[in-house]
């Protein structure tokens, strides 16, 4: 195939579907949902980019990824080179591929999308970095770069910390990441779901880490096991990625029942401890038939469609605003709808009650209307009077997000917190302390796992520059 | 991979394993646990670290096997070595110069008194110790326990050794005695003794610390699943424990929320057909 298309020529190309999983089929079982692109598929709609010398999707990509130029090798057949362009910007390609709001970031941004659709970045992305996976024989392996002598410890296992502990590697210093959890990958391994970002693509990925001379030691929980006054007397620089580790409750009565679980709990023993979707797994879970997720965010609706693969006869979203305003990415929303999830909207949970053994039997709610907007710019819902009522449940997730967790911080005193405990540091990621940087969700609260790997970029960019004497 | 040193049987499925934790060992104090995960695909069990050499870098686990898990920990020979060990979690215990202070364990609640004990020995308060088992051949620890205690009394249902009955009964004399009355009492053990323990202690206000055991999975504050209503607030055993004013721990929530997966790990035993016990959790 060959690339010299007019612009007329692509611009007469369609936009590419994803082949996805049969959604009855796919709603009992773990497997991935998009199926990726066929080579001819990906080449195609790589034309469909007009290569617009604005290049507007890589602003809008929070980790710079040149992307006209890895479309444009795939549009050639370039493979390998598409696939050292995207690595060389991407620690995690083959993950934002899956699992990255492109719809509000460089697809957003796309020109293309003006008088149409976007050119499907997400999906090329993934492509490339799939094929990048199965033809690693075929990619020239890295050139290990100097040594620079300096050591650098990064505090979490998770989006940022990986992504700053390859940028860092590469710049030829001496990395070792201390994970709290006994595996790799942080939320993209407890958090994210098989059948939205399979197991084996973190472990590839962290695998290309670990050739980089990249040292991880699990079991490692900063705060207790070390504090950060160790890390820093045995390293250079220090750059804490320990993510929002504790969920928000719901302060309301029934939390405490048999059957209620944080968003955390649920997702962690099903993917991290593998309960439910393992036969062989040790690991109990309460499945349920009936099963209510409190939420609107793309956690809430990787709780929900668990729910059903686990066997949920019905899986229902408890949202208080309406579907306009939920936060999680559209292709979940309509993934979730389309395996058979209920969507309550206007519908805020009061009470969870309990049968006489304790165990969840209702979730009690009521019914809401959106008022005037409020600080956030969203619409206020406010109760409808007299609108309560209650929806028999075996099992409540609560998804209404996280906190930071204050095991790290409480042991560091002279590291500054914001009021909701989250570590204030600058645009590039530098804390109150020298030498101490911090990015991802303990810096932001809970976010998304691009917004993490930018951090992550940024501060490595930074803890470079503060090693080299520049900063 | 942490290496295990040595594994003996203390008593009838309770088992003291010593193992490598360089990390943990010189950092750990009395009243924290660790996270032991045996290989790939197995459960993450929260035990309390029982003591610590941090000399060579090694710590002791008492573990009790009531399931399946737990037998797989201790099926693990000397020389042998387990996946994960992550800690220490927890705060550690809070310890102050008590004149008189009773330390009670209940089974092999006596194994996670013991470290207690020790640091305790080191304080200027006087210790009466109290442990209690079923029969003789539950009772552990004795010897080491005296060692450190002013006094060591002995309790067992069937009365096979020390007095027949429960850790509750020496506890009410003791209170009765006003030359022996306990400023402090630790308590840890079953949740019903621990409960029974804090009923009695209430009325005279007598400070009552109880280490508890719920449902766990990270041990980091992360999921949440190990809550406890302690005065009308839900606490996270991991990380606000697992220590507190057993006068103010709900522990009819406790014990409800600790029957949870009752019935899958009894399936679980039932199908391995290897477990003789059903319920309670591995938490020493």
């Amino acid at each position: 195939m060959c690339n010299n298309l007019t612009a007329k020529e692509r611009l007469a190309i369609d936009r590419v579907h994803m082949p996805e999983l049969d959604a009855e089929l796919r709603s009992r079982n773990f497997e991935e949902v998009n199926q990726g692109l066929a080579r001819e598929e990906a080449v195609r709609e790589a034309q469909r980019c007009i290569q617009c010398k604005t290049r507007p999707c890589v602003e809008g990509c929070p980790v710079g990824v040149s992307i006209p130029e890895f479309i444009d090798a795939l549009a050639a057949e370039k493979l390998p080179k598409a696939a050292r362009i995207l690595q060389g910007d991407n620690a995690l390609p083959a993950v934002c591929g899956r699992v990255c709001p492109q719809e509000s970031q460089c697809e957003a941004r796309c020109v293309r999308g003006v008088k149409g659709e976007a050119v499907a970045i997400g999906y090329l992305e993934r492509f490339v970095a799939d094929w990048a996976m199965t033809n690693a024989d075929k990619l020239r392996s890295e050139p290990l770069p100097t040594g620079t002598g300096k050591k650098v410890a990064v505090v979490g296992c998770g989006p940022a910390g990986l992504t700053a502990a390859g940028e860092l590697a590469r710049k030829g210093h001496t990395v070792t990441i201390f994970e709290a959890l006994h595996d790799t990958g942080g939320v993209l391994r407890y958090g994210i779901p098989e059948f939205r970002l399979p197991k084996e693509i973190i472990d590839v990925e962290v695998d290309r880490l670990l050739a980089l001379g990249v040292e991880i030691e699990c079991n490692v929980i900063i705060g207790k096991t070390m504090t950060l006054d160790q890390l820093r007397e045995q390293f250079d620089a220090v750059f804490i990625a320990n993510g929002a580790g504790l969920p928000v409750m719901l302060n309301m009565p029934g939390e405490n029942l048999k059957g209620v679980y944080s968003a955390n709990e649920f997702l962690t023993r099903v993917n991290l401890m593998e309960a439910g979707c393992n036969p062989n797994s040790p690991t109990p879970i309460i499945k349920g038939n009936s099963v209510a997720v409190i939420g609107g965010g793309n956690t809430a609706m990787d709780c929900v469609r668990t729910a059903r693969r686990l066997g949920a006869e019905r899986a229902m979203i408890i949202y208080r605003r309406s579907e306009a305003e939920m936060p999680a990415r559209i292709e979940e929303i309509r993934h979730a709808k389309e395996e058979g999830v209920e969507f309550v909207m206007l519908t805020a949970p009061l009470e969870i009650i309990g049968d006489d053994k304790g165990w969840t039997a209702a979730l009690s709610c009521e019914k809401m209307e959106l008022g005037q907007s409020d600080e956030s710019g969203r619409r206020k819902p406010v109760p409808v009077a007299n609108s309560r009522y209650e929806v028999p449940v075996d099992v409540v997730v609560n998804a209404i997000g996280t906190r930071s967790n204050p095991l790290l911080t409480a042991t560091a005193p002279d590291l500054a917190l914001n009021k909701w405990g989250n570590i204030v540091s600058d645009e590039q990621g530098a804390t109150s302390i020298p030498g101490v940087f911090a990015g991802g969700d303990i810096v932001r609260g809970g976010a998304t796992v691009i917004l993490a790997m930018g951090d992550g970029k940024q501060a490595a960019a930074a803890i470079h520059g503060f090693l080299s004497g520049a900063a | 991979m942490f290496e295990v040193i040595s594994n003996d049987i203390l008593a009838p499925n309770l088992h003291r394993m010593v193992i490598r934790a360089p990390r943990i060992a010189p950092v750990r104090r009395p009243g924290q646990f660790v996270i032991v995960r045996v290989g790939r695909g197995d459960e993450r069990i929260p035990l309390t670290i029982g003591d610590a050499d941090p000399a060579v870098g090694t710590i002791t686990l008492f573990i009790q096997a009531i399931g399946a898990s737990t037998r797989k920990i201790v099926a693990i020979p000397a020389g042998g070595s387990i996946l994960d060990v992550a800690g220490p979690l927890g705060k550690p215990t809070h310890l102050a110069n008590w004149k008189r202070v009773a330390c009670i364990g209940g089974g092999v609640g006596t194994a996670v008194l013991f470290p207690l004990v020790k640091a305790l020995a080191a304080t200027e308060s006087q210790i009466t110790t109290i442990i209690g088992g079923r029969s003789s051949q539950y009772v552990i620890l004795a010897d080491e326990l005296a060692a450190l205690s002013e006094t060591l009394l002995i309790t067992t249902e069937d009365g096979s050794l020390g007095r027949k009955g429960f850790v509750t009964a020496e506890l009410s004399e003791l209170i009765a005695d006003p030359l022996r009355t306990p400023d402090a009492v630790f308590a840890i053990g079953p949740v019903p003794m621990m409960r029974a323990i804090a009923e009695l202690t209430r009325p005279h206000g007598i400070e009552t610390i109880v280490s508890l055991n719920p449902i766990m999975i990270d041990g980091t504050g992360m999921c949440g699943g190990c809550r406890v209503v302690v005065d009308g607030e839900s606490k996270f055993a991991c990380v606000d424990g697992p220590e507190f004013d057993g006068h103010l721990v709900d522990f009819a929530g406790l014990s409800d929320r600790l029957t949870t997966y009752r019935d899958q790990e009894a399936a679980l035993c039932h199908a391995a057909n290897e477990c003789k016990l059903t319920t309670g959790v591995a938490h020493v």
